[in-house]
């Protein structure tokens, strides 16, 4: 009877140690649900889900306060992502929070533009060179597409221009067979 | 050492009917240079090259007009002699349909060169070498057109075992390989040494099939004289049972040396590198003539009345080059390459490229429209037909299901679209068109990923940027601060006043210093406008103060309530 507690107690403890051990060996650091809720938003930073930028939003997803049909650039397809990585319910994409448009890069006009930094400013990805009182021109490879800034633009010599296909971006379409009736023979 | 090679098998594999005859019987023809060439720069896998020239320049023939543009790309050069009528968009040989940035060149009859001069890559240094056949834009020839300056490298051993010379040319009514054996066979082998001195290769194995007869004897005996000139055995000629696709670079490997390269391998890695035939020949003239690429053989074939190979300049439309053959009448369709892996051409007018080794006519009755795609019926002969051992009914249904990762899971990128699987399949599916579909998808999104990655980086870092410029100016401002209290500290020590509390001294010591500062700045400024003054002036000034002390009296009573 006494032997059997104290081998069960010293179990209880030889195992105590080790879950301890591996506690503090095999910590993880942050959270790894914000990192792959993270990893699936477009990073455009553009705040349309209505948090500063695309981390917040994933913690905001992560902690139950947001809902995960509130990010117009990640589309339907975004959406259905989240749905899966959080086995959640699919929902359309929330109308108050924007429309999914194709994937755009802002476009400077030289010949309006006044230098007065303020896009500079509000770009979040910093892919806008110029200084103050120069010609201020967007590096379209880094431009997320994020519009924001347009707004603080002055003189509204800033458009967004969608990226068109070329062939080296082009994508062999679905095969899709054309379905032709067939022709009934006169009786 | 021919008799006594050894050979493997690789699995799968179809024996579609080969048409090969129609397009041998006459020799390689130069095809005469059209009345505008139209040369895409953007013609081999990798970077799109950088415009060099613009329009109303003169251009020699060999004069490079696009620049190889990042790590993997390769440059362009014009066809032949003449003024660069416009750098535009046009119509590419592509099957999406769309245009991209080509020069136009009208050619002006001359044919003129620029000064040509052999490279001696012998005292170039490796790397010299590859900048070398990069800028003479070379590329492999056989249909994939990766830059060969790329592959001209022995990998991390130093040297290769075995250079393996692609002239299988497995394809359907593709000939230009094997007429090019047949008449050039010794310039070919020229380029063989050249290529295994660079990389340094034991033995070279030239494949060829084995309905090619004409072309082995040719490749026989110029190998022979090759090797009695190294005084080595080292280059040999093997004939390999025809069965497509025998040319594609893994199943051919597998064939001569029995090297079975795995899933995410290179063929270096296992001492082994595979060349088209046409490529050998472009290294020869690229280095041994310093002549850049800038034609090729193309073979003519199908519905027409006498198929051909002619020596085409890059550039050509290839409606001129299907005139000279007499397309019949029901011709309706213009394809890139053979009937198992080509691409249907968007309209004959687009020109002919590095890429183009076939120009095939079809029509109705030579390629009838494929009967309706039936459902799947897991018959499995796809799987046994496939020559890089896939499953590709797995990758089928996982790709028209659109679920990538799972088709990624069954290496779809392993798959090199040989149709060999939709040749077999009883129900007709157009099984390749799924897995380029699905390739292109799985490209975008992860092209789309990086995109992610890289804009999250740069966010990240902007809002480090502006913490640390936050704490950089209140570091500033506290270094002022404090610069300015010790400078009042030592003022008042040289004073030599002991006093209460240092600070309540510094404090005054800066407001000491402020007034100093001020005093002397108010000495600095002198009104302007009370020098030299006229008599009226001076007195007018004394009437306003009189008038301003008379006001300050009054105001006296109001002022001093508040005190």
């Amino acid at each position: 009877m006494f032997e059997a507690i104290l081998v069960m107690a010293l179990g209880a403890v030889v195992l105590g140690a080790a879950l301890g051990y591996a506690a503090v060996r095999f910590r993880v650091e942050g959270d790894p649900l914000v990192e792959k809720i993270d990893a699936i938003l477009p990073q455009t930073q553009c705040g349309q889900c209505g948090f500063p930028g695309c981390k917040p939003y994933a913690q905001a997803i992560a902690k139950g306060e947001a809902e995960i049909n509130q990010c117009p650039p990640g589309g339907d397809e975004g959406i259905h992502k989240l749905a899966d990585l959080l086995g959640r319910e699919f929902k359309s994409l929330s109308a108050e929070h924007g429309i999914e448009k194709p994937k755009s890069v802002a476009v400077i006009d030289e010949q309006s533009c006044i230098g007065c930094t303020l896009c500079i400013q509000a770009c979040p990805v910093d892919a806008i060179v110029g200084a103050a009182k120069q010609m201020h021109t967007i590096v379209a490879p880094l431009c997320t597409g994020c519009e924001l800034c347009l707004p603080p633009c002055p003189v509204d010599c800033i458009s967004m221009q969608p990226i068109g296909e070329s062939v080296e971006t082009w994508k062999w379409k679905y095969p899709v067979f054309k379905i032709n009736p067939a022709k009934r023979e006169a009786a | 050492m021919t008799a006594l090679q050894r050979l493997f098998k690789f699995n799968g594999g179809v024996k579609p009917a080969y048409n090969k005859e129609a397009s041998t019987g006459l020799p390689i023809a130069v095809a005469p240079t059209p009345t505008l060439l139209v040369i895409p720069l953007h013609q081999s896998i990798g970077g799109m090259p950088r415009p060099l020239v613009t329009a109303g320049e003169r251009v020699l023939k060999g004069q490079r007009i696009g620049g190889a543009d990042g790590n993997v790309s390769s440059a362009v050069h014009a066809s032949t002699s003449g003024t660069v009528v416009a750098v535009e968009m046009r119509l590419m040989p592509h099957a999406s349909g769309l245009s991209a940035l080509c020069v136009m060149i009208e050619p002006d009859g001359r044919d003129e060169w620029i000064p040509r001069q052999p490279f001696d890559f012998r005292s170039a240094t490796p790397t010299q070498t590859r900048d070398y056949l990069r800028d003479a834009g070379v590329v492999g020839l056989g249909g994939a057109v990766f830059p060969t300056y790329l592959k001209l490298n022995p990998g991390k051993q130093g040297k290769l075992d075995t250079l393996v010379l692609n002239g299988a040319e497995c394809e359907p009514f593709i000939t230009c390989d094997d007429v090019l054996m047949r008449e050039r066979a010794a310039t070919i082998l020229k380029g063989v040494v050249i290529m295994r001195e660079i990389l340094s290769a034991g033995q070279v194995l030239i494949g060829i099939e084995d309905n090619k007869p004409e072309a082995v004897a040719a490749m026989e005996i110029a190998a022979r004289a090759a090797n009695q000139a190294a005084g080595d055995s080292a280059i040999g000629v093997v004939s390999v049972p025809t069965r497509y696709p025998a040319g594609g670079a893994k199943q051919l490997i597998r064939v001569l040396t029995g090297i079975e390269v795995p899933h995410g391998k290179r063929s270096t890695d296992y001492g082994v590198q595979c060349f088209n035939v046409g490529t050998a020949y472009a290294v020869y003239e690229a280095i041994a003539l310093g002549q850049p690429l800038i034609s090729r053989i193309v073979t003519v074939a199908g519905n027409v009345t006498q198929a051909r190979n002619y020596e085409v300049l890059f550039g050509t439309p290839m409606r001129d080059l299907v005139a000279l053959c007499g397309p019949l009448a029901d011709s309706d369709r213009v394809i890139m390459g053979g009937p198992m892996m080509g691409l249907l051409m968007p309209d004959d007018s687009v020109p002919v490229v590095k890429a183009t080794n076939c120009v095939l006519v079809g029509s109705k009755k030579l390629f009838p429209p494929p009967p309706p795609e039936m459902p799947c019926i897991r018959c499995g002969e796809c799987a046994k037909a496939c020559p890089a051992d896939l499953q590709p009914f797995e990758m089928y249904w996982f790709s028209r299901a659109k679920i990538f990762g799972k088709a990624q899971e069954y290496n779809l990128f392993d798959c090199i679209e040989c149709g060999c699987c939709a040749y077999v399949c009883p129900s007709h599916i157009p099984l390749v068109d799924y897995y380029r579909f699905a390739k292109s998808e799985i490209w975008a999104r992860e092209i789309e990923k990086e995109a992610a990655d890289v804009a999250r980086e740069r966010y990240e870092f902007r809002l480090l940027r502006e913490e640390r410029e936050k704490q950089e100016k209140a570091a500033k401002l506290a270094a002022k601060t404090a610069a300015g209290r010790e400078k009042a500290a030592a003022a008042i020590a040289e004073a030599a006043k002991p006093a209460a509390t240092p600070e309540e001294d510094a404090k005054k010591a800066l407001i000491a210093a402020a007034l100093e500062r001020a005093k002397a700045q108010k000495e600095l400024v002198h009104p302007g406008n009370v020098s030299d003054l006229t008599p009226e002036q001076q007195a007018e000034v004394a009437a306003i103060e009189a008038r301003r002390a008379e006001i300050r009296e009054m105001a006296k009573p109001h002022l001093r309530q508040d005190d």
